[in-house]
């Protein structure tokens, strides 16, 4: 890929709400170019999503609970985990699916409003998934850091206001 | 208690800087532009490296040059990076920041009387240095019209039977000037005609943005006749921990190390165990950082110059030093005025020598929306300046 989309990205990646202005300035390009790459890679679903990273804690009135559970499955033929990676994904509750080496297949991550209704989830309906042999669920406590960002982050500025 | 404080150091101005540093570190909420160092604290692996060498126990002096494995990794860095060799232990020395580096290269050469030839606007220890060494600064000013770079012909009329040393800092704090290797190519001719001393400050060597850094010691015949100095605070966000090094034939490093032995005795292990690894490992980290800086220098220069002070491109450092002529104000009101009525710190650019008046520092380590932020109060600064300057006019 060129190395100025490589760049746009870069800066997308830690901040999309950077104007495409501001874009243009930074990376010496015109405002259009930048406009034009970033719906080319959109259709290209390279640029995937734009997402806010919210921590729901602070906000008072969120008792959500987060679970990532390991699942166990059969490989089907000629599509192996991908039709039941796929299943798996349009569960509005699963946040996140990743295939992984290692002693299970697929790390499901869930939200859901309570422990009870998640527990629900996978026994109803992820344990009873065709193909899935075995589920063990973990329950997560505290976040301290997500997607490169650091949820309590109380690094200031330590330098001097002017300096040589 | 005045009485016993000599001459030299008595009439020895303090630094600008700090009068201004004063002014600002009083107020409150104000976006920085005035910050001599990275925005980016250090790489943690590298931090992690000197709190594990702590763990370690390595608590104790090393020898008086610094520790021979980084001395070693030096001399590896230098030459892959700069195509410049020097033997490690009798050519290296660490030191405690450029800036150590500097007073005792000139103690180490300047005989009462020999002169200096610093070209300004630069970095505010050379002429102090100068002075408390016995020797005379001969300050050559560089223009805007020629991209704040040192032209031959100025330096060769600055050039008497005193001149002894050339200071040299290219990429340059605070215009971000740099000279290509044609350009120094010329200087180097006349170091060479007048058997110049060449002290070459290139602190700011992996902050270029328009091509790679050329070592004033790579060029033919130089590195007989210059003391390379480097370190690790801006390449590697490292300010803090006070590690630099100078690069010299032996003799030179010889001299200097004899200062160096009994004043300072050797320059601090923790930072020499983190500058250890940031040369073994922080490439990657460091090329993340300039790429961060070039995309800050473009929103700063751009801004800049929409709103009225022209700036030149700057090709090196974190700054971009701008003209503030059409606003009728000298640099000191400027940066006072603008601090007190829209709360932006920038540097006035006469503490960096005479010629720089007219012009301000501003750094671009800072975050996107504080540069953005502050360029728009800058803007609103001028308008209200154009408007007194009317007024002023018509009445």
């Amino acid at each position: 890929m060129e190395d100025i989309k490589i760049r746009l990205l870069q800066v997308l990646e830690q901040n999309h709400r950077v104007s495409t202005k501001t874009l243009a300035t930074m990376l010496k390009v015109s405002e259009e170019e930048v406009k034009e790459m970033i719906k080319e890679m959109e259709e290209a679903k390279i640029i995937l999503g734009y997402v806010t990273l919210v921590d729901w804690g602070k906000t008072g009135d969120n008792d959500n609970v987060t679970a990532v559970i390991d699942v166990k499955v059969t490989p089907q033929r000629d599509v192996g985990f991908d039709t039941i990676a796929e299943r798996i994904c349009r569960f509005p509750e699963v946040k996140s699916v990743y295939l992984m080496s290692g002693g299970y297949d697929l790390s499901v991550m869930i939200e859901g409003t309570s422990m009870k209704k998640v527990a629900f989830f996978v026994a109803e309906k992820l344990a009873t998934l065709e193909n899935v042999q075995s589920t063990a669920t973990h329950f997560v406590l505290k976040k301290y850091k997500q997607d490169g960002i650091t949820f309590e982050d109380d690094e200031k500025d330590h330098r001097l206001v002017v300096s040589p | 208690m005045s009485r016993f404080i000599k001459k030299t150091v008595r009439e020895l101005p303090s630094s600008g800087i700090r009068k201004f540093f004063d002014l600002a570190s009083g107020m409150k909420d104000i976006i920085s532009l005035g910050v001599g160092e990275s925005d980016f604290v250090t790489p943690w692996h590298i931090r992690e490296a000197c709190v594990y060498s702590l763990e370690r126990g390595y608590t104790n002096y090393t020898s008086n040059g610094g520790l021979p494995e980084l001395r070693q990794e030096i001399s590896n860095y230098l030459d892959r990076k700069y195509e410049v060799g020097y033997e490690p232990f009798s050519e290296i020395l660490v030191t405690v920041g450029v800036s150590e580096a500097i007073d005792i290269a000139l103690r180490c050469v300047l005989e009462p009387g020999d002169e200096v030839i610093i070209p300004e606007p630069s970095f505010v220890s050379y002429k102090p240095c100068t002075i408390m060494a016995g020797g005379i600064p001969r300050t050559v000013p560089t223009l805007e019209a020629n991209n704040f770079k040192l032209l031959p012909h100025d330096l060769k009329n600055s050039i008497n039977p005193r001149s002894k040393v050339l200071i040299m800092c290219y990429p340059n704090n605070p215009t971000g000037a740099i000279m290509n290797k044609e350009e120094l190519l010329e200087i180097a001719r006349l170091a060479e005609e007048h058997d110049l001393l060449v002290i070459s400050d290139e602190i700011y060597s992996e902050l270029t943005y328009n091509g790679e850094h050329v070592s004033f010691a790579s060029l033919p015949g130089m590195k007989e006749r210059t003391v390379l100095l480097n370190g690790f605070s801006k390449a590697f966000a490292m300010t803090g921990w006070r590690i630099g090094y100078a690069a010299a034939p032996a003799d030179v490093i010889d001299a200097m190390l004899k200062i160096h032995q009994y004043t300072i005795m050797c320059a601090p292990i923790t930072g020499q165990m983190a500058a250890l690894e940031a040369l073994k490992k922080g490439e990657t980290e460091v090329k993340k950082m300039a790429e961060n800086f070039d995309q800050r220098r473009n929103l700063m220069v751009n801004g800049l110059n929409q709103v009225g002070l022209t700036c030149f491109e700057p090709e090196g450092a974190f700054y971009a030093f701008p003209s503030i002529k059409t606003t009728g104000l000298d640099s000191l009101t400027f940066c006072e005025n603008l601090l007190k009525e829209e709360g932006v710190a920038v540097v006035p650019g006469n503490v960096f020598g005479d010629c720089g008046e007219g012009y301000v520092r501003c750094s671009y380590a800072a975050s996107v929306s504080q540069i953005s932020e502050a360029l728009d109060r800058i803007e609103r600064f001028i308008k209200g300046c154009r408007k007194k300057k009317g007024i002023c006019a018509t009445t």
